[in-house]
């Protein structure tokens, strides 16, 4: 895009944004109307269709936009809320949706009239995604869904959820699968919390039994469900904007408060609080950098690595954490009572329950020896492992 | 599973001020890229790095002239002094690509000596000094102390004493020189300088002893301002630029790791199909990329020159960037096997001169203690 051509859609965006505002107070106007006319205006997610909350603009321009709404003063947590389906849904929606369906389904996904939630992962199904064995048997119009998902992000409060399903048991495995769009009020889906570690309940498992899916309820082909899931999982956070941490926030902040607070002077322990404290930095920069090359057309490696970077980074520094506190680093303060986090509510956090619930940093999203394999083939162009499930029928893989 | 973990909060601001320049390359600046990555490649490729590291002076008069005639030596000298007034960060996207190459050229020597002459040179100094240096005519070193010894002194401008490790020391006409009494310029070939070359651990940058015996210094060869200030300008450029020539030869030796565990079979597999060597490649590219943002970030702050951000920006680079060399240049060789600990393999190279340089100006965790005392930790 040429400098002109740039600046002439700053402009026509900035216009956007000002009646936006003028229009509709961040300061006076409840949040859901705000979102509403915040789509309205194309402004929900600038890189989809106009008419579908878009403007039609590259993604570069989502931080712009997020940006000047935050400076602002708009409320945009439903973007941090219903992540699921504004970071991935919405994409997955445009890209294989009908056009009726996009209609029903975007507006209120944005205003959060309506939570999302992604049905992937199953217990037998973790890092290997396409063994899933959850069936869609169809009889006619409908599909019967049996089966059973796990590590359910806000399926306890979703309207809808995206459902892969193994369709054809007799293909190979990433062939025989099939995208649905899962009313999650329908008969026989029960949802779980599923309790981890730090007591709280951000997940859940969905059962689903004999639930009856609506053939117009699919996206993409019959056994293209691989293809249509990827789109989900490729746009994972792109909504989001892209937003850079400021200097010395999350979990080394902690890290800081606790050296300070218990009066540290231990130059071996200083040593290894400044060395995370530059990998903080070092992360930091890196995804500052990979928006700048985004921004300029020149992506690179150093857009791949803030997955595995940021888990193993944040497990160090939460452990290390750990060691500053001392002996307060054996409570758990506010104890371990089972609860389920609310709508809009952020839990208390503590630097003992940032410790543990950095365990699943580097399991959730791809785990970092999947990353490494996908950093290593993907990036690096290195030779992948022999398959044993290679070119064979998903029914007759051991497992 | 994808819920954003609850200590990740997204940022509302949209970047430090301190950073205003884009981590990211103009397409002048990958030219010059491209540009310096080709002629080191074809002029000084490593069998000439060998021929030139075995010779008594380890510098090649030849390239220096050639360089020269790329501008190289030019680029940090103001235009009125007859350099090509580039900025820092043009420089650092040069010297990426000399520790790609593991270029034995005194280009750092030659940086630093810059900054210093523009920095704490008199009038006449710089009128006299930069445009040799610019034309490649002229090469100063500059001794930047990194051990307890104590400086030489100078009494009624007579320097006596001795200064060890100076980089470029056995080749340079003049080296400046931080004195009891402020810092001066002395010319090598002077009656009572000697100059011995030091058996050093990295045969691509040499360095040397000077010591010096009642030897006379005029005062229109005093820098300005003081030792330290002189001295500490000299580390803090030598510093960037050094942070950047480890990431590019970082990138040089994981690609190097990379090519081999693509096309050297065990078991009947190319070894970088199994996870064990995958994973440690994997990782160093993420080592390599993190070290690359602070490299790029330190050149564009010292080409700003935003000293507070300064005492935040060289800290980090030269810790991390130095560290992660090191580390890439080691796992090369374990990444090879027996033939990366052969003379004949060019690992050794590489990885002798990550680990000279991570010592060049103090250690990894000197710089850290020294951003610990800048953060208040």
């Amino acid at each position: 895009m040429s400098q002109a051509t740039s600046n002439d859609v700053r402009t026509r965006l900035d216009f956007a944004i000002d009646r936006l505002l003028a229009d509709h107070p961040p300061a006076t106007t409840e949040p859901a109307a705000f979102w509403g006319a915040q789509f309205d205006a194309g402004l929900a997610w600038v890189h989809h269709p106009e008419a579908r909350g878009g403007l039609g603009l590259s993604p570069r321009w989502l931080t712009h936009v997020r940006e000047r709404l935050a400076t602002a003063g708009a409320d945009q947590s439903n973007v941090r809320f219903n992540i699921i389906g504004i970071g991935m849904g919405a994409a997955t929606l445009v890209a294989h949706a009908p056009d009726a369906m996009q209609d029903r389904m975007l507006r209120p996904m944005f205003t959060m009239e309506e939570v999302w939630c992604q049905m992937f992962s199953e217990p037998g199904a973790g890092s290997d995604l396409a063994d899933l064995a959850t069936s869609a048997v169809r009889e006619g119009d409908v599909w019967i869904v049996n089966g059973q998902k796990v590590w359910t992000t806000l399926a306890h409060i979703s309207r809808w959820g995206m459902l892969v399903t193994r369709s054809d048991p007799d293909a190979v495995k990433h062939r025989g699968l099939t995208y649905f769009i899962l009313d999650m009020q329908a008969d026989g889906v029960e949802v779980r919390p599923l309790h981890q570690i730090t007591a709280e309940a951000e997940f859940n498992e969905v059962y689903l039994d004999d639930v009856h899916v609506p053939d117009d309820m699919r996206l993409g082909e019959v056994g293209a469900g691989w293809s249509v899931a990827m789109t989900t999982l490729m746009n994972e956070r792109v909504a989001i904007g892209g937003g850079v941490p400021p200097r010395g926030s999350g979990a080394i902040a902690d890290a800081v408060a606790a050296w300070t607070n218990h009066g540290h002077d231990d130059p071996v322990l200083r040593d290894h609080l400044v060395e995370l404290w530059i990998e903080a930095e070092a992360l930091r920069l890196t995804s500052q950098r990979a928006a700048d090359a985004r921004t300029a057309g020149t992506p690179g490696p150093e857009g791949s690595t803030a997955k595995l970077h940021w888990a193993e980074l944040n497990k160090d520094v939460t452990t290390f954490t750990m060691d500053l506190l001392g002996a307060d680093g054996m409570l758990y303060p506010g104890g371990y009572d089972l609860h389920a986090p609310e709508m809009g509510v952020q839990p208390a956090q503590t630097p003992q329950k940032a410790f543990l619930r950095a365990r699943a940093n580097s399991i959730e999203g791809g785990t970092s020896q999947i990353m490494k394999n996908i950093l290593g083939e993907r990036v690096l162009g290195l030779p992948g492992e022999p398959r044993v499930d290679k070119d064979v029928p998903w029914r007759e893989v051991p497992r | 599973m994808t819920m954003p973990p609850p200590n990740h909060r997204v940022a509302t601001e949209a970047r430090p001020s301190s950073t205003i320049q884009s981590l990211t390359l103009t397409d002048e600046q990958r030219a010059l890229r491209d540009i310096a990555r080709s002629f080191l490649r074809d002029r000084v490729g490593t069998d000439e790095v060998r021929r030139i590291m075995a010779t008594d002076s380890g510098h090649d008069p030849a390239h220096w002239a050639a360089v020269a005639g790329m501008g190289w030596q030019a680029m940090a000298i103001p235009e009125e002094h007859g350099g090509a007034g580039y900025s820092w960060t043009e420089v650092a996207v040069l010297f990426e690509e000399v520790g790609r190459a593991v270029a034995p050229l005194p280009l750092l020597s030659t940086a630093m000596a810059t900054a210093v002459l523009v920095d704490h040179g008199t009038d006449d100094q710089r009128a006299t000094h930069l445009p040799r240096i610019s034309a490649g005519d002229l090469l100063v070193a500059v001794a930047v102390p990194v051990d307890d010894a104590p400086a030489p002194t100078l009494v009624d401008g007579r320097l006596s004493g001795t200064v060890r490790h100076v980089v470029d020391g056995a080749v340079a006409d003049l080296v400046v020189i931080a004195t009891s009494d402020g810092a001066v310029l002395v010319a090598t070939d002077r009656t009572g300088v000697s100059v011995t070359p030091m058996d050093v651990l990295d045969l691509t940058r040499p360095q040397a002893e000077l010591a010096f015996d009642d030897v006379e210094v005029a005062d229109a060869d005093r820098l300005a301002g003081s030792a330290d200030d002189v001295v500490e300008r000299a580390r803090i450029v030598g510093a960037v630029l050094l942070a950047n020539e480890q990431v590019g030869l970082a990138a040089a030796v994981h690609e190097m790791g990379v090519d081999y565990a693509t096309t050297r079979k065990q078991f009947g597999r190319a070894i970088g199909s199994f996870q064990a060597i995958k994973h440690l490649l994997a990782d160093n590219l993420v080592a390599l990329e993190a070290a690359r943002s602070l490299a790029w970030h330190a050149a564009r702050v010292l080409a700003d020159d935003d000293v507070e951000e300064l005492g935040i920006a060289v800290p980090m680079a030269a810790s991390r960037c130095n560290e992660t060399a090191a580390k890439l240049a080691a796992d090369n060789i374990q990444v090879h096997g027996g033939i990366g600990f052969t003379w004949e393999h060019d690992a050794h190279l590489y990885f002798k001169r990550a680990s000279s340089s991570r010592l060049l100006f103090h250690t990894p965790s000197w710089w850290r203690a020294r951003l610990a005392r800048t953060l208040d930790l």
